[in-house]
């Protein structure tokens, strides 16, 4: 029998076995938040590989398959390792506070999300060791490429179908979480931000992670089954295999942001110590971008020979895009006007965030341009766009958000100096590392490239040195962590004078179980997330 | 204490749990020695195998904690609504794997059929590489690769099938009304109607691979056709299998007197599971069989 003494009882068997069978939403927070971190480091030393590769035109270091298997993991492991279950842990972790939860709504179900994720990545980065190297087709994995990887192809494709297992339970996970969960009087429209970015983010991980499934899986027939999916001969087409992944891969690039966008949600207003401007819009913007994020796919594949039409369609459906996010970057600054800013950590990222994502959202726009796109594709103007949106924008709001709720997750407040200078030399050696890649690109240096004409070789060696430095900066992230941790001055519950939120009703560290009861309706009224 | 749980202002949280380790270490085996397999090393069957097996364990033990907790009445109101959540969402995952397979029958039949044939923008594709080539279906491509073979027709088992399946949609709801009369009987009874349906389905379903493997040359290396038939069908089959476990399983469940009319989550699950194969089926009667 089970009683409440039993089932609310909490349980800490010592050691990694804790670790191991924990339901708690903290613990398992912990867990991706942890695991995403080694992963950000595990890409970050192949981006290292390459951007010392690319230091001198010519071959340096390592020959060009060994590159371009450098170029695929770390575009996998920094996609799948690190940016998606950073955000799952921050959702793990604040949600349920947010909401007013004890804990997630099907906390062992969350367990194996984690748990299978140590496992899929073993599998992926033991293709290092195989005979004919780890996967080198890029992570997008583009057939009949792909299908001339070695050894390494069932595992690549089995570690990918593991992440998609993961990802979809984790999802499912939040959305029960969020729509059953909710403390009473918390209507849909009153929820924070974040925890509305990461409702909709869940719902495009569900709709479309079993589509990527579907697309590898589709390669591994054709590899080892003999069917002609992507096979002309057979009435196959190899463009098929680009619909289909990148039918999952433009909302799973909206998957990689849209949390970010909720976190700066919560860090603006806090340090503007104004509640956030257009909350309803925003909730409104967030569900446009995830609804156009399913008709604009073929932006990806304007080079291929589409049909006119085809190109024109997704052109304009990729240039809506930037009325929602226009609506957003505008709420964000809006919040700010005359509020009474303070530059703490996490709002220095956010407001780097603002700035640098935007540039990354312009350039966007330019690529959407079919004409001008026939110009910048599979050039470096494309890998500084998505670096921008993805590291300067969501890796930026990660480390605010790390930032933000560190002193709750802990009990003790960071190190400000130190974090000043992770953001210092983050933000300067981000922008030595990409902002040269665009006059890269327009000026025709291709991507996944090991070598490169002699004129490009200042531009390189500049981006380069902002890569090393970058780098370098991040262990800086790390000692700021681990110091926090460790100790440092006592932590109120409300850790920020302007925030606003369940969570900072609790005190700090929380408790193990957030809310053991719903928490009385008048904290929420107290706690407005919109002006009306 | 005990009380205070199952009132309804009182969250329920659960133990720390071993099964999902196990279930990782099981996926982790089957994917390790499939992917052996695959590059043609025997005992990574035999360690896949042994994968599917630490699965099913997983599957076992977890389920079985689930069920001891919900008999015992741990489980709120709120934890029934997190479950149906779940489900719903499980199936809307299932739906868009689906919807892959269906992409891609529908790009191949709608768009590369033709352009292979010269259409659109595709004119010297034909001219250069396929000279000659019509557009059809059935279609192996221009290379025929397979060689020639007879597609499927929508008569004969796939609509027998149709009507078994529709029928087993119908058979379950009404083992749904027995439960909810507390009919004992009529839910036992209507529940072995659909498994009994649904395995028959599967072993028409059978019947119809060995025929179009022995005697119409239609195989899974036959060209686009080949391919989408047997991965859409495939699949579906498997879909189809799984389902009439489960519905077993809450057979087993109702003999032994598990659910009552207010509280059967576990049966509604598995009666969604099974109206969604129905559905999927519906799409590939039309769309395989039949157009």
């Amino acid at each position: 029998m089970y009683n409440t003494a039993d089932a609310h009882h909490p349980e800490h068997p010592s050691g990694i076995w804790r670790w191991i069978t924990t339901t708690n939403h903290k613990d398992i927070g912990t867990l991706y938040l942890c695991f995403s971190l080694l992963m950000f480091f595990v890409g970050g030393a192949f981006a290292m590989l390459i951007r010392a590769e690319l230091f001198k035109p010519g071959m340096q270091l390592m020959d060009p398959l060994f590159f371009n298997e450098m170029a695929t993991l770390h575009g996998l492991v920094m996609i799948f390792g690190a940016i998606m279950p950073a955000f799952v842990g921050l959702a793990n972790w604040m949600i349920p506070m947010m909401v007013g939860a004890p804990d997630m709504a099907l906390p062992r179900m969350n367990n194996w999300s984690f748990w299978i994720l140590p496992f899929a990545f073993i599998l992926l980065l033991s293709t290092l060791f195989m005979p004919g190297g780890a996967p080198a087709g890029g992570w997008t994995m583009y057939a009949p490429l792909m299908l001339q990887t070695g050894t390494a192809f069932p595992f690549t494709i089995f570690a990918i179908h593991l992440m998609g297992i993961s990802s979809v339970m984790g999802a499912i996970n939040i959305i029960a979480t969020i729509l059953n969960l909710r403390a009473p009087g918390m209507t849909l429209m009153k929820m924070p931000l974040f925890v509305w970015c990461w409702l909709i983010t869940a719902y495009l991980l569900i709709a479309v992670m079993p589509v990527l499934a579907g697309a590898v899986t589709m390669e591994l027939m054709d590899k080892y089954f003999g069917t002609s999916f992507f096979n002309a001969a057979g009435g196959g087409d190899p463009l098929l295999f680009q619909h289909v992944f990148w039918f999952f891969g433009h909302p799973e690039v909206y998957i990689m942001v849209l949390p970010a966008f909720g976190i700066i949600s919560e860090i603006i207003p806090t340090f503007s110590r104004k509640p956030l401007f257009g909350y309803t819009s925003m909730v409104y913007a967030v569900a446009s971008i995830a609804f156009l994020s399913f008709i604009v796919w073929a932006h990806h594949m304007f080079t291929v020979g589409m049909p006119l039409s085809a190109d024109l369609f997704f052109m304009f459906t990729t240039m809506l895009i930037a009325v929602p996010t226009g609506v957003k970057v505008f709420n964000w600054v809006a919040t700010m006007w005359r509020g009474a800013l303070s530059f703490e950590t996490p709002m220095l990222f956010a407001i780097a965030f603002v700035f640098l994502f935007t540039i990354g959202g312009f350039s966007g726009v330019m690529l959407a341009l079919v004409p001008a796109d026939w110009q910048y594709h599979d050039t470096y103007f494309v890998v500084a766009h998505f670096h921008y949106v993805l590291v300067t924008g969501s890796a930026f709001a990660i480390m605010g958000a790390v930032y933000y709720w560190l002193p709750k997750w802990t009990g003790h407040m960071y190190n400000e100096t130190l974090a000043k200078w992770h953001f210092w030399l983050s933000v300067i050696s981000v922008n030595v590392l990409y902002f040269p890649m665009h006059f890269l690109g327009l000026a025709g240096m291709n991507r996944r490239l090991p070598d490169y004409p002699v004129q490009f070789t200042d531009l390189n060696q500049i981006v380069s040195v902002g890569g090393f430095v970058f780098g370098v900066s991040q262990l800086l992230f790390v000692a700021c962590i681990i110091l926090c941790v460790r100790g440092g001055k006592k932590a109120e519950a409300k850790v920020w004078e302007g925030a606003l939120g369940l969570e900072w009703t609790l005190p700090s560290p929380p408790p193990y179980h957030s809310f053991t009861e719903p928490p009385a309706a008048n904290l929420i009224w107290a706690h407005p997330y919109q002006n009306d | 204490m005990s009380a205070q749980a199952h009132a309804a202002n009182h969250y329920y949280i659960p133990h720390g749990t071993h099964w999902p380790i196990l279930g990782s270490v099981g996926l982790f085996t089957t994917a390790v020695g499939g992917a052996l397999w695959l590059e043609g090393l025997d005992f990574g069957g035999y360690l896949c195998l042994l994968g599917i097996i630490i699965i099913f364990l997983m599957m076992f033990g977890w389920f079985g904690t689930v069920i001891r907790e919900s008999m015992s009445g741990t489980y709120n109101a709120q934890v029934d609504r997190s479950f149906r959540w779940g489900m719903t969402f499980f199936i809307f995952s299932e739906v868009m794997f689906f919807g892959a397979f269906f992409g891609a029958l529908f790009f191949a039949r709608v768009f590369v059929e033709n352009w292979l044939a010269g259409g659109s923008n595709s004119l010297f594709t034909n001219l250069l590489l396929w000279k000659g080539y019509e557009p059809a279906w059935p279609s192996n491509g221009p290379g025929h690769v397979g060689g020639s073979f007879e597609g499927m027709s929508a008569a004969g088992i796939a609509a027998i099938n149709t009507l078994i399946l529709l029928s087993s949609g119908v058979t379950v709801t009404i083992a749904h009304w027995g439960l909810k009369e507390g009919n004992r009987k009529k839910l036992c009874w209507f529940l072995l109607f659909t498994i009994i349906l649904g395995f028959s389905f599967v072993g028409l379903q059978a019947h119809e691979y060995i025929h179009a493997y022995t005697e119409q040359n239609l195989t899974l290396g036959s060209g686009i056709y080949g391919t989408t038939f047997f991965m859409l069908t495939g699949f579906h089959g498997l879909h189809v299998t799984i389902g009439a476990i489960m519905l077993t399983v809450i057979l087993l469940r109702s003999l032994k007197g598990h659910f009552t009319p207010q509280h059967h989550f576990a049966f509604e699950a598995v009666s969604w599971y099974w109206h969604f194969v129905d559905v999927v089926w519906l799409g590939l009667f039309i769309f395989v069989y039949w157009l």
